[in-house]
């Protein structure tokens, strides 16, 4: 099937099986690998990315479900001030330890403070109730974000 | 290759329907899972795909006459950011998967999918909504206790495609929805609780109860609710050990990885309980104390 869509910014038009999984696409056929495969059921967030701006699992979307949408991976948000400031606060607070879900939060990160830039400690457990992180613990990933929110004022 | 039908307009889509045995798909939440054959391979699929998720025509949430109409292609986090949505039902889909499935699930794909943990079918079933079903020929409209049949099964014809679901729009006094399970974000129901009243002069006007994940499909009663409705909360009450009895009775869950049917019967019972003691009653004391001007 004909799927045509932006990727980082940049129009796409590939031919490929639209049940094809969108994580598999970003990885395999464009070498995006800041998209993790955890689960593969939607519910660690390590392939979250950004459609349409908001934070969706791409394991669970068919490429048929991408035509006309623009995604944004880690590999397109980081040329971001958004991104630039997440990175620093999360390095500042210690969200990082193996790194293999931080993309995941990031990117998750990015739709909470684009939807509510003044997210309380509630807000932030609920928004980044999709990822799952088995180093750090959360306290110090919810810091990052919230130190983020603060510093960050006015980027959001 | 699997093919795949990306139609432009609903009536496209129903033309496709029409001619070609294939699987309707939306958000993808549930099918991608169920079809999934693990680690970096495509998903399983042995009918063509026919993408509806994007239709115009099902994304529409509009009120009509009093009824909330919502296209069955709305997104979960659409219902949450819409102002037309009534609070408690915003509370149960605040507590379904997590926000990024949330913004890919569409409403009429969990009623398709037809789980007997499905989160919004005890709202769906205690509201008595209806659901839009239409093919080329036409369309039905049927209560949704009548569209799913049993786990994983409903009345949807090879033809046809669930476009819209239609709710009253009527609001209930009190309102308690306890969803358990293993952890608050992300999790799949062991037993859902739903009970809903409208209460004057100490009596009970309406009442609506549902219990999700714990029998075939989700348990309501009309008959307990009519017994119900005319009593004074009081009696209720006294009387909770023998609504509890009749409601035992047609609680029939099973023990499966998620949980066992004995804890899943007595957590539910215990939420009925809960009820009626605490909300019910606490709520028709406090109309008492505020009709005689004691409270603010």
């Amino acid at each position: 099937m004909k799927i045509e869509f932006t990727l980082n910014n940049e129009f796409k038009s590939i031919n490929v099986d639209p049940a094809q999984r969108l994580l598999d696409l970003l990885r395999e056929d464009f070498g995006l690998t800041s998209v993790k495969e955890g689960c593969g059921e939607g519910e660690c967030g390590a392939c979250i990315v950004l459609m349409d701006g908001r934070a969706v699992n791409s394991c669970l979307i068919p490429a048929g479900n991408i035509i006309g949408k623009s995604i944004v991976t880690l590999e397109g948000f980081r040329k971001t001030a958004r991104y630039k400031m997440i990175e620093k606060c999360f390095l500042d607070a210690g969200s990082v330890q193996c790194g293999f879900c931080t993309p995941g939060f990031v990117m998750a990160t990015e739709s909470l403070l684009n939807e509510n830039p003044h997210p309380t400690d509630e807000e932030i457990k609920a928004g980044l109730s999709g990822n799952l992180c088995r180093c750090t613990g959360y306290n110090m990933i919810i810091d990052g974000v919230k130190l983020a929110a603060k510093r960050g004022n006015g980027l959001w | 290759m699997v093919k795949g039908f990306r139609p432009e307009t609903l009536k496209e889509a129903l033309k496709l329907r029409a001619q070609y045995d294939c699987l309707p798909i939306a958000g993808g939440t549930d099918l991608m899972v169920q079809k999934a054959r693990g680690f970096a391979l495509k998903p399983d699929f042995r009918k063509p795909l026919l993408f509806i998720g994007h239709l115009p025509e099902l994304q529409r949430l509009e009120v009509i006459n009093r009824q909330i109409h919502i296209g069955a292609g709305v997104i979960l986090t659409d219902l949450l950011n819409s102002e037309t949505i009534p609070d408690i039902f915003k509370e149960i889909l605040a507590l379904m998967a997590s926000p990024p499935s949330r913004n890919l699930a569409s409403i009429g794909g969990n009623i398709c999918n037809a789980s007997p943990a499905g989160d919004t079918l005890p709202y769906l079933y205690a509201m008595d909504a209806q659901v839009v079903l239409q093919s080329t020929d036409g369309e039905r409209i049927i209560p949704i206790a009548g569209f799913i049949t049993g786990p994983k099964q409903t009345d949807l014809k090879n033809s046809e495609l669930l476009t819209k679901i239609i709710i009253p729009q009527t609001e209930f006094d009190i309102n308690m929805y306890r969803k358990i399970g293993q952890r608050k974000g992300m999790s799949l129901t062991k037993a859902a609780f739903l009970g809903m009243a409208n209460v004057a002069d100490g009596k009970i006007q309406d009442i609506r109860i549902a219990f999700g994940s714990v029998a075939q499909t989700v348990v309501r009663s009309g008959k307990i609710e009519q017994s119900i409705v005319g009593k004074s909360t009081k009696d209720i009450v006294k009387n909770i050990s023998e609504i509890s009895r009749q409601y035992a009775a047609l609680i029939r869950p099973i023990d499966d990885a998620r949980s066992s049917a004995a804890y899943r019967k007595k957590v539910s019972l215990r939420l009925l309980e809960e009820f009626f003691v605490s909300n019910l009653a606490k709520v028709s004391n406090l109309r008492k104390a505020q009709s005689k001007g004691d409270i603010e």
